[in-house]
């Protein structure tokens, strides 16, 4: 647990020294906020037209705003994961410290563990700028909590999906482009992949539904923690740690 | 304590290293030599746990390192080739680091400050890695192997890069560091092995070609000693009194300048001639202007190991792996 500890600390200690935490904060904040701003526009006209008597739906902050908002929030990981997570191996790689690593009394599983949890922490950091824009719900309505709060479990768990897949992509290849474009590709397929559900038949629209990232997100942003979901996401991250230990584990072998 | 037995590595058909085995004792500097590409970067990567031998066994400190990688890493100090540094760390940031991953749990900052002292990179300690100089990265590096204060270093040509006051710098600290660690480094400068192991192991090609002290290397190549003198004064008659002399089976007049001659005297083994030649000449009348023993260097017997390997092998196609 120290090792992964450690590790964990350098990790973040890199994102923040570079400019690659900044960029990734400062952009993600600067989306979440065009969002927020755009669905808060949305939801005041809709309950002022409300409140002048016109017909409309029944007014639901949580429904309305929050959880398009954070629907919206996984569009924005999908652009920006692929440059937190394209540099944690191949950098390793090119530097040479992956041999200070690999030769140290630590297990792969430890170095891995702590490389995820350094990119989590990262990640973490980011949602924890948007508490802004949810304190200004709180001080001015009165949005439920929980919902909010199984929203945002499902977008952490969402984007530790996505970081461990990152991971496991940045551990297959040298070159850090090849790794953001890889990651980001995959990203993107598992976000789609359920579109051409309707065209391939019910048993492998099924499949595709359960493979599709997104498709797991829908029950947590409405605020219903289905034990289906939540072992979706924690086994998809096991895999893609798994995966990546594996992929590291054979890189010793070919040298 | 380092004991390597018949390993083997192979890259699909490419056999890096070949059924190498040599055994390295505690306090003892065992060099590692051989050119580019022999494979002696593979071996070290293997004693040090990075990658697995696809034949044989490496134990450290009585550790094999298959078996138990945990335990055998914590006693092995590892300097790669390229120092393993994190640039954008300063230099004590990424000796906490490494402590820690090192296993040291008491007291990491007074040995981060002690080995920072050690390895004379204290003035640099705030300093960002990546900003340092050549020199200092290396050092950084020794620093990072010893923190943990192993019972085995692994050096891979530990003073590649650095500055000749460096060099002598360095080699004088691995000299310090002998007394309480096995010591394995590799190299291809041939002096450096001279002078700082006790023993040599030549590789070639993957193979071991040679185990032997550097002086019995020498003594190996060579049975004798030669002379090499300069002496003032007709260069036939010069050398025929030399080669009158008891003990001396062949005088080669190497150059001749003006009134002056260079020659090499080879004498038989066992019996040092140098007294007699320098009396020759007197007597003569002649000047000896210079004469001193010409030591067989480790370059010959490398260079000569090398051919033979070449004669005795069929020629294959220089490997290029160490940097994989």
């Amino acid at each position: 647990m120290r090792n992964v500890l450690a590790i964990a600390e350098r990790e973040l200690r890199a994102y923040f020294s570079s400019p690659i935490a900044y960029v990734v904060i400062g952009f993600f904040s600067l989306l979440y906020g065009y969002f927020f701003y755009a669905l808060l526009s949305y939801f005041e006209r809709q309950s002022m037209q409300m409140g002048m008597g016109q017909p409309g739906q029944v007014m639901n902050i949580n429904q309305m705003l929050i959880g398009p908002v954070l629907v919206n929030a996984t569009v924005i990981l999908l652009f920006v994961f692929p440059a937190i997570t394209m540099r944690t191996y191949s950098e390793e790689k090119r530097q040479g410290t992956i041999e200070l690593l690999l030769t140290s009394p630590v297990t792969d599983v430890e170095i891995i563990l702590g490389k995820f949890l350094g990119a989590m922490t990262l990640y973490a950091a980011m949602l924890a700028v948007t508490i802004i824009h949810l304190s200004l719900l709180f001080i001015y309505g009165n949005p439920e909590w929980k919902p909010i709060a199984t929203g945002y479990l499902g977008l952490f768990l969402m984007g530790g999906c996505f970081l461990s897949v990152g991971l496991l992509i940045s551990s297959l290849t040298k070159n850090q482009v090849v790794a953001a474009m890889a990651t980001f590709a995959v990203f993107l397929m598992l976000w789609v992949i359920n579109w051409i559900g309707a065209f391939v038949g019910p048993t492998a629209q099924a499949v595709l539904q359960h493979l599709s990232i997104t498709e797991h997100f829908d029950d947590f942003s409405r605020g219903i923690i289905d034990t289906k979901h939540l072992i979706y996401y924690l086994s998809f991250i096991a895999f893609g740690l798994f995966l990546t230990m594996k992929s590291v584990d054979s890189e010793r072998w070919r040298g | 304590m380092i004991e390597v037995q018949h390993l083997t590595k192979r890259y699909g058909p490419f056999t890096a290293v070949d059924n190498v085995s040599f055994r390295a004792e505690s306090g003892e500097i065992l060099g590692f030599l051989g050119p580019n590409g022999a494979g002696k970067t593979t071996t070290m990567r293997i004693i040090t746990g990075y990658m697995p031998a696809t034949e044989g066994t490496a134990v450290v400190a009585g550790f094999d390192v298959f078996d138990k990688p945990i335990e055998a890493k914590k006693r092995t100090g590892y300097l790669p080739e390229t120092p393993p540094l994190y640039p954008d760390m300063t230099v004590r940031e990424y000796l906490m680091f490494v402590a820690k991953i090192k296993g040291v749990r008491k007291d990491i900052k007074g040995r981060v400050d002690a080995v920072m002292k050690r390895t004379w990179v204290a003035d640099m300690s705030e300093r960002q890695c990546g900003r340092l100089s050549k020199g200092y990265r290396q050092r950084v590096g020794l620093a990072q192997a010893i923190i943990h204060e192993p019972e085995v270093l692994v050096l891979d040509e530990p003073t590649a890069g650095l500055d000749p006051k460096q060099i002598i710098e360095t080699r004088q600290l691995i000299r310090e560091l002998a007394g309480t660690h096995t010591i394995v480094l590799s190299t291809h400068i041939l002096p450096e092995v001279a002078q700082t192991c006790k023993k040599v192991v030549i590789i070639n090609k993957g193979k071991v070609v040679a185990e032997d002290t550097p002086d019995g290397l020498t003594e190996r190549l060579h049975g004798s000693i030669s002379v090499y003198m300069q002496a003032q004064g007709p260069v036939e008659d010069v050398q025929r009194a030399l080669q009158s002399v008891r003990g001396v089976t062949r005088v080669i007049v190497a150059e001749t300048k003006d009134d002056a001659g260079v020659f090499e005297v080879d004498s038989e083994k066992g019996s040092d001639v140098r007294r007699e030649l320098a009396s020759a000449i007197v007597r003569g009348g002649w000047g000896l202007l210079e004469m001193r023993p010409m030591r067989v260097s480790l370059e010959d017997v490398f260079v000569s190991l090398m051919t033979e390997e070449k004669t005795t092998d069929e020629p294959a196609a220089e490997p290029e792996v160490a940097n994989a």
